[in-house]
């Protein structure tokens, strides 16, 4: 049952990424893309993983708000052209090679839900017990993982900077 | 859009009332995700994204003065700034008090589980993390919402919304 509603969702996740690349108006490609990421969330709440779908949520509506107000104040022209035969059919050979070498991967994977690595394993025996956190995923980033999660705050904090830098040094020359 | 829905001329008198009704409850909610965010699902980012929704809310209702007011620029760069630095400061302190980076150093049982203080240092890693994220998302908004990108003969340039 699960993994129908799951598929029904991709479904609807493909069918919304196509009316975000076929729509004359890109203000409703925003709006369609912003669809596939809520679905993509209640994908990960029907997979159990509250955390990771929260942060889905509250990132793709700052998202969408930022791409909204990006999009709705600028010249927004509509692009007509059509594509030039050689790049598509290259894209098209490319496709074919990665969905052959995909479908042997997933055809190997474990069956859906198993396969429980010996890390993870580890955490969700003893990550109550190691670190006091009932919430086994705030365990792992802010715990077992902790180096990642200052890593992440660098990259955000080095993404400020040069964002703040770049755009005040335009606006200051002008 | 008509010049009246600019980011710094704020929106009409319905989105006003309506943001004035909801701005505490959305921040509240975003300080228990954060407080809270080890024993229940949430968490620093999370926590701070939302924090952060709430400035652009206000950002978005009542234009550019208003949230310069509550939150001018520098203050936002100082509480970024502040996020990083404590987050950093802790990790040194459990390097002096523990001998390894990053080991919590309050033992966990201590208050027992399902308890506020039972995570220990995680509980001020989250509020860091918190305080990184709301006034650095922020930011972001704010420094690409006041320029924006004109075609001036052949190349882009970015000027300052009036």
């Amino acid at each position: 049952m699960t993994e129908t509603i799951i598929l029904f969702l991709l479904a609807l996740m493909i069918l919304g990424s196509l009316i975000a690349l076929e729509s004359k108006d890109i203000l409703s490609s925003v709006i369609a893309m912003g669809a596939v990421g809520f679905m993509l969330s209640a994908i990960f709440l029907i997979l159990r993983a509250p955390d990771i779908a929260m942060v889905q949520v509250v990132i793709e509506i700052l998202t969408l708000i930022i791409l909204i107000r990006a999009t709705i104040s600028r010249d927004v022209h509509t692009v007509t052209d059509t594509r030039d035969f050689l790049p598509l059919a290259l894209n098209m050979v490319l496709l074919f090679v990665f969905f052959i070498i995909a479908a042997e991967a997933i055809r190997n994977m474990p069956d859906f839900g198993t396969g429980l690595s010996k890390v993870a394993g580890h955490y969700l025996n003893r990550g109550l017990n190691d670190t006091g956190s009932a919430n086994i995923v705030t365990s792992v980033i802010l715990d077992y993982r902790a180096y990642d999660t200052l890593g992440e705050a660098t990259v955000l904090f080095a993404a400020l900077i040069g964002a703040i830098t770049i755009l005040r040094r335009k606006a200051k020359n002008d | 859009m008509t010049e009246n829905n600019s980011v710094s001329g704020g929106m009409s008198e319905l989105v006003k009332t309506v943001c004035v009704a909801v701005e505490e409850f959305i921040f509240v909610f975003g300080c228990y995700l954060v407080i809270y965010g080890h024993l229940s699902p949430g968490g620093g980012f999370a926590g701070g994204v939302i924090l952060a929704a709430v400035f652009i809310l206000i950002m978005l209702a009542f234009g550019k003065e208003r949230i310069l007011k509550i939150m001018p620029r520098k203050r936002a760069a100082f509480i970024e700034s502040l996020g990083a630095l404590l987050f950093l400061a802790v990790a040194w302190a459990e390097l002096y008090i523990s001998g390894i980076f990053f080991r919590n150093f309050i033992p966990s049982s201590a208050a027992g589980h399902f308890k506020l203080m039972s995570g220990g240092t995680i509980l001020i890693y989250n509020i860091a993390i918190a305080l990184k994220v709301m006034a650095g998302l922020f930011l972001v908004f704010f420094v690409l919402s006041i320029t924006r990108v004109i075609l001036e003969g052949d190349k882009l340039k970015m000027v300052k919304k009036q």
